[in-house]
């Protein structure tokens, strides 16, 4: 038996999110007392690394109706690895294509499933591991009691632990069924960090006045390196791009550090990102919500702090 | 077009989150219901535009008991035809979606429309799963969705961008924000909604694959560190020596 991980590549690399889920695959299957292998879908240059990671064997598919993405031609080829490795268990990431697959897999494998999980599972026999419900507001273990398993592993929940040597990298061959769906274009936001796997965050609510004044934020964001989101009104009214709305009806995100800055931290708002390691909160409100889900705060007119913080920051960067 | 939306009964977004006694159980007292938010706003309403636009009926369908029909009642308001409910206490995600494709494969319907996921267990297994069951592509997180005849046009969402995608029917599309504006019902709505209606069915047979077992709540925080606002490089340097995260 193994643990087979669906590490996906983007642009033929491989990512750190990969890293993180063949860590978790290989941890997995230490705790199952089985062998953890490894799938790439395309082809990977850094695919050989994954071994360091801990897969014994990666395997890859290459097949040009892989190339868009089609996720029952997705799921039809890591179905069929699953079967050549002889995995009971399938380790997603919890990425906008794990997301797509968790369940599609799940049905054809006829596999309980838990998606989005952030710890490993229970070393007792069961099979039981956990993840964020209520939109973070709670913490569900869920039991799989099914033969075959399959999970998504949420991005950020562990760290790639480098420990072996290059795996094994070998072509499976298999039979794919023709893709339904076709990619007539791909619009990615260039330039900037994308937010759900961001490690940094800079986010801003209405107490920015304006989408005018929105410069010392990205400039925060740009001596940082860190992706920009906001609150779901900012995106209503147009301030700010849909994709930066984050919250409970807008993305989940968990990064190193969340900065909150003109975000009162209604409850909708933090239940997207209270899991978020370390949170800042610049408000002028004493009273802000926000300040009782913050680890650092900051009492004051944005206005004056951010441009002092920006200057801080970059004294801190040209220092470090 | 023939449309079938899948809609799911969450907590309202400000209800207090807590568990039995022995934390293996959501505890309800005291919570209101709603619709789960990207079924209604989003998935519901496209399929209710949808049909304005070109036709056809639109199909509500839902797993649970019958505390469920206030909620189903009100996506008859917005502007779904009929219902199905299927007469089974929520189980796990592929038992509910086996009872939801078995009621799919019986319409033969030209869309399947779910939301992105639940605000509850924040899933988002049944598309695909409803998708594989009934052999079907499945479109996830689409924030538009266009129709030309039986060929749609379809952006999902993707790490930082967007994907545009073309597909034909019958397909099952999850929605995310962007689909459609939230509605809300009118009163002629309301009145026509209860004369609508709701078709009971009995569950297929289907195991649950996994249980919850049990809750916590998260760690709580410790204390907001107040910083004072003239010394940012104070908070620059916690950032840096205490949280070890800049
Ligand atoms: C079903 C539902 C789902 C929702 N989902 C989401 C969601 O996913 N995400 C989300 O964000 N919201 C969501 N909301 C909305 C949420 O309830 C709040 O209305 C919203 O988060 C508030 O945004 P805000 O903090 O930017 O604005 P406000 O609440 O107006 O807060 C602005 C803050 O800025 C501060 N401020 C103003 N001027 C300054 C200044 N000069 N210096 C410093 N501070 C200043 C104020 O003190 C205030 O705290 C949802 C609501 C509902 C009902």
């Amino acid at each position: 038996m193994s643990v087979l991980v669906f590490a996906e590549q983007q642009g033929g690399e491989l990512k750190k999110a990969a890293f993180e889920a063949v860590t978790y695959g290989k941890k997995t299957a230490d705790v199952l007392g089985v062998d953890c292998k490894a799938l790439v879908l395309g082809s990977a240059s850094n695919a050989a690394e994954l071994g360091k990671y801990g897969a014994a064997e990666v395997l890859t598919v290459s097949d040009a109706s892989l190339d868009g993405f089609d996720g029952s031609v997705y799921t039809s080829a890591i179905a069929q690895a699953a079967e050549a490795a002889g995995a009971s268990v399938v380790v997603l990431m919890h990425s906008a294509k794990g997301k797509d697959l968790v369940g599609r897999l799940a049905a054809k494998m006829d596999a309980g499933s838990a998606p989005g999980v952030n710890q490993l599972p229970t070393n007792d026999g069961a099979f039981r591991v956990k993840k964020n419900v209520f939109s973070g507001k709670a913490i569900a273990e869920i039991e799989i009691s099914s033969a075959n398993k399959v999970i998504s592993v949420m991005g950020n929940s562990f760290q790639p632990e480098a420990t072996g040597a290059d795996a094994p990298v070998n072509e499976l061959s298999v039979s794919l069924p023709a893709a339904r769906i076709s990619v007539k274009s791909v619009d990615k936001v260039t330039g900037s960090v994308p937010l759900p796997e961001a490690e940094l965050v800079v986010s801003a609510g209405r107490g920015m006045k304006g989408p005018e004044n929105w410069n010392i934020i990205e400039e925060m964001a740009d001596i940082l390196g860190a992706a920009t989101a906001c609150s779901r009104p900012v995106a209503d009214i147009h301030w700010r791009p849909h994709h930066e709305h984050v919250g409970q009806t807008g993305v989940a995100i968990r990064p190193n550090l969340y900065f909150a800055i003109g975000i009162s931290g209604a409850i909708q708002h933090l239940a997207g990102v209270n899991s978020s390691k370390v949170i800042v909160v610049i408000n002028k409100d004493p009273e802000a919500p926000f300040f009782k889900a913050a680890d650092y705060g900051v009492c004051a007119d944005l206005f004056d702090v951010v441009p002092k913080l920006n200057e801080a920051l970059k004294k801190f960067k040209a220092g470090a | 077009m023939k449309l079938l939306v899948c809609v799911s009964k969450t907590p309202d977004t400000t209800a207090k989150i807590s568990f039995n006694a022995e934390n293996t159980e959501f505890n309800a007292q005291g919570v209101t219901f709603i619709m789960n938010p990207y079924d209604e706003w989003y998935a519901l309403v496209r399929a209710v535009e949808l049909k304005e636009k070109h036709g056809g009926t639109v199909t509500l369908v839902n797993v649970g008991g019958a505390d469920n029909d206030a909620v189903i009642r009100k996506g008859l308001a917005i502007g779904a035809d009929d219902a199905i409910r299927v007469d089974m206490p929520s189980g796990s995600s592929l038992n509910v979606a086996k009872q939801i494709a078995a009621v799919a494969k019986d319409g033969g319907y030209d869309i399947v429309f779910c939301g992105k996921e639940t605000i509850d267990y924040n899933g988002s297994e049944i598309g695909g799963m409803v998708a594989e069951l009934c052999d079907l592509p499945f479109i996830s997180y689409a924030s538009s969705l266009e129709m030309d005849g039986t060929n749609a046009t379809i952006a999902r969402d993707i790490e930082g961008g967007k994907e545009v995608v073309e597909v034909a029917t019958p397909f099952v599309v999850s929605a995310a924000k962007g689909m459609a504006e939230q509605r809300i019902p009118n009163m002629r709505g309301i009145m026509q909604a209860r004369r609508k209606p709701i078709k009971v069915v009995p569950a297929v047979d289907a195991a649950n694959a996994s249980t919850i077992v049990g809750y916590e709540m998260p760690p709580a925080k410790a204390e907001c560190k107040m910083i004072d606002p003239e010394n940012m490089e104070e908070l620059v340097r916690l950032l840096h020596e205490e949280a070890k995260v800049i």
